[in-house]
């Protein structure tokens, strides 16, 4: 399968992401100023300061003309997955629900967080378990989940939630504890944790891993239909 | 064409958790300045516009996210008052506590619909 990972100006995870990507399938970048997203079969948001997050983070990169493309290949079922920035984008462009604030603590915060899986039902998660723990990193000054009470309420009853920080692990104040949300229909997915930081074990951790496999699965799977 | 002055005051909606503010709010009684309470800190947007009829729609796709903030727009004279004359229409010292937010605001010239979307 191929993977696309978009680069942003003021993107600085990319590289990282497509290394991700490139240990179980092939990454391609893609420029955030064109509209061929090259035929890739998933779309990686990745980290960063996309448009120097002016205004407000994710705010201006959300109408770059490669993010008019990724909508469209969303609205077709499209796999997208954002990390980070990318989630931050996702959230701006309303193609998922929320938005992410400033940590709670108003400090960057740089640490290897524990995460739970809260659902396996998605094309990011279904190589886990409910309730396994994952260690990646976290990295941001912006990461506060937010979403009002009725988006919350509908997140859980949609079982959007795919991953949790660990009790007592809740590093920027986010609601529910929420580190990671789907769209409705499944297909695209936000996380503020790094999947691609924890994909050897020179980092300490391999437990992003399965966010790439789980894509992978269901794209082959998807292609052998 | 004739260009409006405009202003944009965005604040944190109501109810979400501003660590900015109180941190403010915890800064200043060290400095002596007591009986301070509820502050929020949020962000003003100052432009020139053509047709001021299009601002609600620039608050709505990019200058805020109304998920997370309230808009006020204020317009005042031309652009070329930018400076002093318009700086007299800011809601400065308005009256008590319990004014802050729409019932004092609505008291200011020149303030067209504040902007409380879903």
């Amino acid at each position: 399968m191929k993977f696309g990972v978009i680069r942003f100006p003021g993107s600085c995870d990319e590289v990282d992401a497509q290394l991700a990507c490139g240990r179980v399938g092939e990454a391609v970048l893609l420029w955030h100023g064109d509209r061929d997203l090259q035929g890739v079969d998933a779309v990686v948001v990745p980290g960063g300061f996309s448009y120097g997050d002016y205004l407000r983070v994710g705010a201006i990169a959300r109408f770059a003309p490669v993010m008019e493309e990724v909508a469209q290949f969303a609205q077709d079922g499209g796999i997208v997955l954002g990390i980070c920035n990318g989630f931050q984008v996702l959230c701006e462009a309303r193609m998922l629900p929320g938005a992410l604030l400033p940590n709670t603590s108003l400090r960057f915060i740089f640490r290897q967080v524990e995460l739970e899986v809260a659902s396996a039902d998605s094309p990011f998660t279904s190589a886990c378990e409910v309730g396994q723990r994952l260690s990646i990193p976290v990295k941001h000054t912006t990461g506060r989940f937010y979403a009002p009470d009725d988006e919350l309420a509908r997140l859980a009853a949609n079982d959007q939630v795919l991953l949790r920080y660990a009790p007592g692990q809740n590093p920027n104040g986010s609601r529910h504890d929420i580190a990671g949300v789907c769209n409705e229909q499944r297909n695209v997915f936000g996380l503020m944790p790094h999947p691609e930081h924890a994909v050897d074990p020179l980092t300490g951790s391999v437990d992003g891993l399965v966010v790439f496999e789980s894509i992978r699965a269901r794209v082959s799977s998807r292609a052998r239909v | 064409m004739p260009v409006l002055r405009a202003r944009i005051l965005v604040r944190p909606k109501a109810g979400i958790l501003d660590p900015q503010g109180q941190a403010v709010e915890r800064a200043l009684p060290a400095l002596g300045f007591s009986g301070v309470r509820n502050v929020r800190v949020g962000r003003l947007i100052e432009l020139d516009v053509e047709d001021s009829a299009r601002l609600s729609e620039m608050c709505q796709r990019l200058l805020t996210n109304p998920l997370i903030e309230d808009y006020e727009i204020v317009e005042s004279a031309g652009a070329d008052s930018i400076g002093s004359p318009a700086d007299a229409e800011l809601p400065g010292g308005v009256a008590g506590a319990d004014s802050i937010g729409r019932p004092a605001d609505a008291e200011l010239p020149g303030r067209v619909a504040p902007g409380t979307s879903a």
